[in-house]
């Protein structure tokens, strides 16, 4: 079903990196909206969620974003179509537990997805590398304008756009930056971190949820509230913070080097070796040593252009990414297939060079 | 360490324990290892602990207000957190505030306003409340004036209709 959408993203592969930065991996902004005169996605049967997923279709339709780009019902895709997907945080998991009449437009250069029946009529998402909240406003901004013109939205003067759950009331706009942060995690200092970011009303999560401390040094972190802040406001509270939590990471790996700089070249290097030798190697792992690598990067260690590639492996080597086409493998046959993916792009790079080492971030 | 601390939402014992702050109040709640799994804690993509809470804070009433669109109840609310549809926020309007409080900056939107979706909003909110005077005025028998809130009908509705194409 999504083969198509694979070609299409591979073909893109060494573009990804053209305007990664440090720290700040991408940025996303995702809008909640639902059409006037409708019951929420929950409760609508299946008729009347066909007939919203057939209205939105129509207003989307045309659209040059949409035009080059892919449309799939859930019912039609499989699990781990549904699964590589979410990987791509092109999808959410909550889409992938509906069954029919819910869907996902997705722009033909994957910025763009539009879910259709998750928990809203209407989940607008746009993505973009690096820090980048404000450039990406204008362009959410726009689309929603585009989509208000064709399609009535359940909007109020008092509580602005409706949704399905009151903590996306208001706005309905959820900003998340995805920030790589080794320095503070290493130093123990993230838990601070995270502790002052919810005190200002903002979440910390891993990249993909799983324990307390991030896979691949990973965080997201969003704005919880939508609901009495406009738009420019929430995105500016969320990028003062952000620039914060940039800088505190900054300073904690310029102390990290002071005080523990051939700790640090160890672990780059050994990363380095077990990335290009190892014949076995599960996610965890790899996402750790790839973290390693692209704080390498960061340090002038590898060329600049290697970053777009280490942020592209970093979503290759996710399970569903691996074994995709093959519908049934176990655990040893991915984590062979992930280090042997890790290897043939890894020995084509060039060696660490710790000699051009640079503390400028 | 707080022992024997039952989960707010069944009453096992509780064994996951979360503190939040919103709006500078320290908001807690103990959970179960079941409902925590259940609740999405164990995946933080898919947790918001103000989402929660709300259904808590939501409405001390025995009142059974319900929806007059979609028949969601406030029990139906309590229990999967989500309304039913787009009228649910006026139907359940004076019970809303004190959980939004909790929940967000403020309880009024700041934010934009769509221009199309707004202006059919309040289009069919004068249509429905003129068709209201309609029927009084045919009601007293003062069909001058029925006659006038007919034409004016008339062309909101043509309006509406233009701008829903």
């Amino acid at each position: 079903m999504i083969e198509k959408l694979i070609e299409n993203l591979n073909a893109k592969k060494s573009k990804t990196g053209s305007k990664a930065s440090p720290v700040v991996i991408s940025s996303r902004i995702r809008l909640a909206r639902n059409l006037k005169d409708y019951v929420f996605p929950n409760r609508a049967n299946f008729t009347q969620r066909c007939d919203i997923l057939s209205k939105v279709e129509a207003a989307l339709e045309g659209d040059s974003k949409f035009k080059k780009g892919f449309f799939y019902k859930i019912g039609d895709l499989s699990q781990l179509e549904k699964r590589l997907l979410v990987e791509r945080h092109l999808i959410s998991r909550e889409l992938c537990e509906k069954e029919s009449g819910s869907g996902v437009f997705i722009s033909s250069d994957h910025s763009c997805s539009v879910m259709i029946n998750e928990e809203d009529h209407m989940r607008i998402q746009f993505l973009k590398n690096g820090f980048n909240l404000n450039a990406l406003w204008k362009i959410v901004n726009q689309f929603d304008d585009l989509m208000d013109s064709r399609l009535p939205y359940a909007y109020s003067k008092d509580y602005g756009y409706l949704t399905a759950c009151p903590t996306n009331l208001g706005t309905g706009l959820r900003a998340s930056v995805m920030m790589h942060l080794p320095g503070l995690t290493i130093s123990e200092n993230i838990d601070k971190v995270i502790r002052a970011s919810n005190q200002l009303g903002l979440a910390v999560r891993g990249l993909f949820g799983e324990g307390s401390e991030a896979s691949g040094h990973i965080y997201q972190i969003s704005n919880q509230q939508t609901l009495g802040e406009s738009e420019g406001d929430i995105l500016a509270r969320l990028g003062g913070v952000l620039k914060n939590i940039l800088e505190h990471e900054l300073n904690a790996r310029y102390k990290y080097i002071e005080d523990h700089k051939a700790q640090l070249f160890d672990k780059i290097g050994r990363s380095y070796g077990v990335l290009r030798n190892a014949h076995i190697m599960n996610s965890d792992e790899a996402m750790n040593h790839l973290s390693f690598m692209r704080m390498a990067v960061d340090l002038g260690l590898f060329e600049e252009e290697f970053r777009g590639l280490i942020d592209y492996l970093f979503m290759e080597i996710q399970p569903g990414h691996i074994q995709y086409p093959e519908s049934d493998v176990s655990v040893e046959f991915r984590d062979i297939k992930r280090a042997e993916i890790l290897r043939n792009n890894f020995q084509k790079l060039p060696l660490v060079n710790f000699d051009n080492f640079s503390e400028q971030f | 360490m707080p022992n024997n601390l039952k989960c707010s939402l069944c009453e096992q014992l509780a064994t996951v324990h979360l503190t939040q702050i919103i709006n500078n109040k320290v908001q807690k709640i103990d959970l179960c290892e079941s409902c925590a799994q259940k609740k999405g804690v164990t995946d933080p993509e898919g947790f918001s602990l103000a989402e929660m809470l709300s259904n808590n804070n939501f409405i001390n009433t025995s009142e059974s207000v319900s929806c007059e669109q979609c028949g969601l109840s406030i029990a139906d609310f309590k229990k999967v957190g989500r309304f039913g549809c787009p009228d649910c926020y006026r139907a359940f309007n004076e019970h809303l505030k004190p959980m939004l409080q909790d929940m967000h900056i403020g309880t009024l939107h700041k934010g934009k306003v769509p221009e199309n979706s707004f202006k059919q909003t309040s289009l069919s909110e004068k249509i429905a409340l003129l068709k209201v005077q309609l029927n009084e005025a045919i009601k007293v028998e003062a069909y001058e004036d029925a006659a006038l809130i007919r034409d004016e009908l008339e062309s909101l509705s043509k309006e509406l209709s233009n701008s829903e194409r």
